[in-house]
């Protein structure tokens, strides 16, 4: 028996969003009568952080400080309609929703300011810490929460604002064939170094190393999270997960946790993360968004190290030690293609 | 269908209700006193969201009969925090991002506390051993590593 090295390289482009034209997001702006301001949205927050990115982009269009920005989600009976959180499209789609809401607001906010300071609003600015003041005189200036005060007891209006992002439909060029179903794109590169033991089959993942560009990650340390959360369900996915491990029987299948094979704590995988930032044009201060990118791109670099260590090439998932194994014999032992 | 009295200390307070023979702690906790921080995952002992302590020992709180906490004293996550004042725990668990969708916290949490007030200095595989009863979904477990490890530290100081 031996053990084999294998190392495996995958790229991933990956489209942002339902890239078929449409794919709508709504979100809704609103301050309480003490200058807060509520978001309401209807994308759903599973864990991926959406709430705190909306917060972060509302607040930074706002010209408010974070703290003061709540997000209300997830309730399709009081939020505005949103296709949902999938395809990663909540940061792109949603953040540009959120953009366009929280200018609106803005705009309110910036023309009640400046009837109070009786001024210009264009002559207004933000300090981001709460105050408004006029452009060159920082203290002729009116607290965020006095303006909604104002606006709401004495001016009558309401410091709101409407945001929708929808992608306009791609036609196909008649004679070309052309079209342009995207929006934008993620990359990602990713490096797996493995070991397969060619007696048993198993295969032991040892490092991971890779690269991924989202744009400006909006929030350096939740982007960095759901990448390595992100990797490690990949190599789960790749290795083990499967609703069908070996029987051809339904009913032998694994229906619980007890049976269906998922990597623990005891399984982390060293995993060095390089996060490039290549601002989106299209996207809300830049940001696209990991998503599903985070997983995706480690199945092929799985697959392809495991064929670097002993010449099996898989194409089905999960490559279970009985998958490596039957192609070594198919092969008459492991053929390991070379060091790199 | 006779129900049978129980008595346990809950996070330091005096609890006391009936409950059906065979009802677990689990839903005694979450539907008996309305203490929702044990989560229900999977209901058979292995996802580990459940996790509490019994007299500081980690039980899974889905297969221990209620009938059985008679006496005894049980942790759960909705007793770490002293009003806003965070567990050590939780608030590196915060600073860490030890979380995502936070399903497996209060589990990992539990397990967490148990290890440090028996171990209060343990190894990375230490720290691996105590939770490798818990699922995670979303994290990868890197960061809730981390958390445990940066809270053992932490609490060190602060005792030293
Ligand atoms: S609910 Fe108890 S272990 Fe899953
Ligand atoms: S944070 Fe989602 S299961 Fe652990």
């Amino acid at each position: 028996m031996a053990l084999h090295k294998g190392r495996g390289f995958a790229c991933i482009n990956y489209p942002i969003g339902m890239n078929l034209g449409g794919d709508p997001s709504q979100a809704l702006v609103h301050s309480t009568p003490d200058g807060k301001f509520m978001v309401s949205l209807s994308a759903i927050d599973l864990g991926q952080g959406m709430k705190s990115v909306t917060r972060q982009i509302a607040a930074e269009t706002l010209g408010v400080p974070v703290a003061d920005v709540y997000v209300d989600t997830a309730d399709s009976d009081t939020g505005p309609h949103d296709m949902g959180s999938f395809a990663s499209r909540g940061t792109h789609r949603v953040g540009n929703a959120v953009i366009r809401a929280a200018a609106e607001a803005r705009a309110a906010m910036m023309e009640a300011a400046a009837d109070e300071l009786e001024v210009n609003p264009a002559d207004l600015d933000t300090d981001g810490e709460g105050n408004i003041h006029v452009k060159g005189a920082p203290g002729r200036s009116i607290t965020v929460a006095d303006t909604a005060i104002a606006a709401q007891f004495k001016q009558g209006k309401t410091l709101s604002g409407r945001g929708i992002f929808l992608i306009p439909t791609s036609d196909v060029d008649a004679d070309t064939g052309e079209m342009t179903p995207v929006s934008c794109f993620a990359h990602a590169a990713v490096v797996v170094d493995l070991e397969v033991d060619d007696e048993t089959g198993e295969v032991t993942v040892s490092q991971v190393n890779s690269a991924y560009e989202v744009g400006r990650a909006l929030n350096p340390k939740m982007v960095e999270q759901q990448l390595i959360g992100g990797a490690w369900m990949g190599i789960s996915h790749a290795l083990y997960e499967t609703t069908e491990p070996y029987y051809p029987d339904r009913s032998h299948g694994p229906d619980d946790y007890n049976s269906y094979l998922m990597p623990g704590a005891g399984d982390v995988v060293p995993h060095n993360i390089a996060v490039l930032e290549r601002p989106a044009e299209d996207a809300p201060f830049g940001g696209k968004g990991p998503g599903e990118m985070c997983a995706n791109p480690l199945l092929p670099a799985v697959a392809n190290a495991i064929y670097n260590a002993v010449g099996v090439r898989c194409d089905m998932l999960p490559i279970t030690p009985e998958k490596v194994l039957r192609g070594i014999q198919a092969n008459g032992g492991a053929q390991p293609k070379g060091t790199f | 269908m006779a129900k049978t009295p129980v008595r346990f200390t809950l996070n330091g307070s005096e609890t006391a209700l009936f409950v059906d023979g065979g009802a677990n702690l689990l839903d005694t906790l979450r539907r008996g006193v309305g203490d929702l921080s044990p989560k229900y995952g999977c209901g058979q002992g292995t996802c580990g969201t459940c996790t509490v302590l019994i007299d500081g020992e980690p039980h899974l709180s889905c297969l221990t009969l209620a009938e059985t906490v008679e006496g005894r004293s049980i942790e759960t996550t909705g007793g770490l925090s002293n009003g806003a004042d965070l567990h050590p725990l939780q608030r590196v668990f915060m600073e860490n991002f030890g979380a995502q969708c936070g399903y497996c916290t209060p589990g990992m949490l539990m397990a967490a506390k148990a290890l440090l007030a028996k171990n209060p200095n343990p190894s990375r595989e230490e720290v691996v051993e105590a939770i490798s009863g818990n699922i995670c979904r979303c994290t990868g477990y890197e960061p809730i590593i981390d958390a445990i490890l940066a809270t053992a530290g932490q609490m060190r100081g602060r005792v030293a």
